[in-house]
């Protein structure tokens, strides 16, 4: 993201902020927020977003560095696995006289 | 704490028929739309605007109640009053967030409000004037703002609609912390009693402006509603919070500002006067008792701290810099 | 509770006082950054660490109370004394200032208290305050922490933000050795056993401060005179302004329930 605004603030990197709530579970995106360096990072997302004992774990990575699929190529990319039901137990008939299988 | 629905924003678009139908179907379906996805301008610059304008609610909403953290006078009152505004920075930083998705910076967005081109709830360019203030605000103002924002969270745009959950979920506690602040006050001394009712009385009717013009000259309602970035009518909210609201006057024995103010079991819903749109009018357009203060305050937390952020982006500089000396070094 | 009025409840009274008045007036200053601070995320922190300190008075004048057996609650303790009986140390009634004021002074103070209910925690004879202490402890790391990497990126920020830091350690650090002072009723403390001596952690604070200071390319100032009295009542001009606005509702309507 660039500063369109021609003004000399200087922008503070943003960064996206994962936290895990407790341990056995995974670190999930909770939001994103400005910082200059990782470790102010850190602390900001501890002070913004564990306010309430949300989480045990905090990861944060700059916004950035984020690699995303594009949406415009959504259909190619995840499509092709609607019709792969032989991937799921429910294709497969085995009587229910086996029991749980 | 809350946005005033939409100021003046344009929806106009640009795209073709057959892209705007596919988008449409799209938000009939209830499917929600993410940052990168095919979007029509005006959606987009809708959004901006209006999250935009909710976060710098949040923000300029701290000032009003922030005025009192210092002579809270309790403990325990000064704990909650400071975690609430508080709350209300974080809730500013979410929705601002949300914003930076479409592309538009923080700075982007804090420079229009300290130029004073970028609106927020007229609700807090009125004065705190007691300690009464902050219970009103907290019952009135809040409970308002819960009308507005429980919707927002079934809003069509995901980031939008992710932020209000959490603000919602957070935002639980304050409203019954100022109704308790009343009550406190209502069953207190006859001096409580009237600074009860005063704080009533002047912050009713700014409260039933937040909801924003009536729907019928509420200009950009219809694409909001169409394109489910907004779920209710200004009208439909103010009726539902008039509703609510009453009765729990009512339970503290404190009496709602409004002659005309009447059950109408037909409807089964209040009757109430008119707002007075010239106030309202004066007060979005800047000239409200407090919006240059407002303004005053912000840029001056933002001029005083322009050196610490040069400083830490700085000093982040120099630490890069060192860490990359050794490994070119060793290439 | 109701307990004797013998000397060793006067003593434990009065020194709960002295660590309650220091986390209520610097919670105080904390709190009056809600609104003001130079980032958004750093409104957060503030607060968060306002609350901590408002939390940990809470406790102090809770317990002090029931020791004190008078009936006297936390807010009788934090809102009604007069200006002379509030004990705290001088620093942390010092006030805001700029951003590097603030951090420094949380910086100093997060550097003494951290270790000090740490020792309080481990070996105090009381086990209420070791409670305190232990939930304290925890929450002063991290202003200790946070300030300290603010420091740090203040000191060797700009050119302009050194100054300011430097300015800052100019002002504040005549306003440290004080808390390594033990007042007459400190010293009663230490020697039944419910605080230890405050002097034994002038060593490690020096160390703390210094590797700050090193990293953030600042000189500590030499102090000539350290200035004291805040645990004899004897306060600087900013305190009384700072009570007119804290007591201002307990004296504007007294004997009311809020």
């Amino acid at each position: 993201m660039t500063d369109t605004t021609g003004k000399t603030e200087a922008m503070t990197p943003l960064w996206e902020v994962f936290i895990r709530p407790r341990n056995g579970l995974h670190h999930r995106h909770v939001g994103s927020l400005h910082a200059a360096d990782s470790d102010m990072a850190l602390q900001a997302a501890r002070d913004v977003y564990t306010r309430r004992g949300e989480g045990n774990s905090i990861w944060v990575v700059r916004s950035s560095e984020i690699a995303a699929s594009d949406p415009s190529f959504a259909e190619p990319m995840f499509e092709p696995a609607d019709d792969k039901i032989y991937r799921h137990p429910t294709f497969y008939d085995i009587p229910d006289e086996v029991g749980h299988m | 704490m809350y946005s005033q629905g939409l100021i003046g924003a344009d929806s106009s678009t640009t795209e073709s028929e057959e892209f705007l139908a596919a988008f449409q179907s799209r938000i009939d379906r209830e499917e929600k739309i993410e940052p990168n996805d095919p979007m029509p301008e005006g959606y987009r610059r809708t959004l901006v605007r209006q999250i935009g304008q909710h976060a710098h609610s949040e923000i300029v909403g701290m000032l009003p109640e922030g005025n009192w953290i210092a002579r809270a006078p309790t403990l325990r009152r000064k704990m909650a009053l400071l975690a609430k505004v508080q709350d209300e920075g974080g809730h500013g930083l979410y929705l601002y967030s949300a914003a930076e998705t479409l592309g538009v910076s923080r700075e982007q967005m804090t420079e229009e409000l300290l130029a004073g081109k970028a609106k927020y709830s007229s609700i807090f360019n009125y004065p705190t004037l007691t300690w009464a203030d902050i219970g009103a605000i907290g019952w009135l103002v809040d409970g308002a703002a819960i009308m507005n924002q429980i919707p927002l969270c079934r809003c069509s745009f995901g980031p939008y609609a992710r932020a209000m959950i959490r603000v919602c979920k957070e935002e639980s506690f304050h409203q019954r912390q100022g109704y308790e602040i009343m009550m406190e006050l209502a069953k207190g001394s006859e001096e409580q009693k009237e600074m009860a009712q005063d704080a009533l009385n002047r912050w009713w009717w700014p409260s039933l402006m937040m909801f924003g013009p009536h729907d019928s000259d509420s200009q950009h309602g219809d694409q909001s509603m169409a394109w489910k970035i907004k779920r209710f009518s200004n009208d439909q909210l103010r009726e539902k919070f008039i509703n609510a609201t009453v009765p729990q006057a009512k339970f503290i024995g404190l009496s709602v500002p409004d002659p005309d103010l009447q059950w109408n079991a037909e409807k089964q819903g209040y009757d109430h006067g008119e707002i007075d749109w010239s106030e309202f009018k004066a007060v979005v357009s800047g000239e409200g008792q407090m919006n240059r203060d407002r303004i005053r305050d912000r840029n001056k937390a933002h001029d005083d701290g322009a050196w610490v952020r040069e400083a830490a982006l700085a000093h982040a500089q120099k630490r890069a810099n060192k860490q990359h000396i050794p490994q070119e070094a060793a290439e | 509770m109701a307990a004797p009025d013998n000397d060793a409840n006067h003593t434990a009274f009065r020194a709960l006082l002295e660590l309650a008045d220091d986390c209520l007036v610097l919670g105080h200053r904390l709190s009056e950054w809600c609104g003001h601070a130079p980032t958004l995320e750093e409104d957060l922190a503030l607060a968060n660490m306002g609350l901590d300190l408002l939390g940990q008075a809470r406790a102090l004048y809770a317990h002090a109370g029931e020791i004190e057996g008078k009936g006297r609650s936390e807010d009788d303790l934090a809102f009604l004394r007069r200006e002379r009986d509030y004990r705290n140390c001088l620093l942390v009634e010092r006030p805001n200032g700029d951003f590097a004021v603030t951090m420094l002074r949380q910086l100093y103070f997060a550097a003494f208290m951290e270790p000090y209910w740490r020792d309080i925690a481990e070996s105090s004879t009381d086990a209420d305050l070791r409670g305190i202490a232990a939930k304290a402890q925890k929450e002063m790391a991290y202003h200790l922490r946070h300030a300290g990497e603010w420091v740090i990126r203040l000191g060797d920020g700009t050119g302009e933000s050194a100054a300011h830091m430097a300015a800052a350690a100019t002002e504040l650090h005549r306003y440290t050795g004080e808390l390594f002072m033990a007042s007459p009723v400190r010293t009663e403390a230490v020697a039944a056993g419910l605080l230890p001596d405050p002097e034994n952690l002038r060593e490690a604070w020096d160390d703390t401060i210094a590797t700050v200071f090193r990293t953030a390319k600042l000189t500590a100032p030499e102090v000539r005179v350290h200035q004291k009295g805040g645990r004899d009542g004897l306060h600087g001009e900013d305190m009384g302004h700072l009570l007119a606005e804290l007591q201002f509702m307990q004296r504007a309507y007294p004997g009311l329930s809020w």
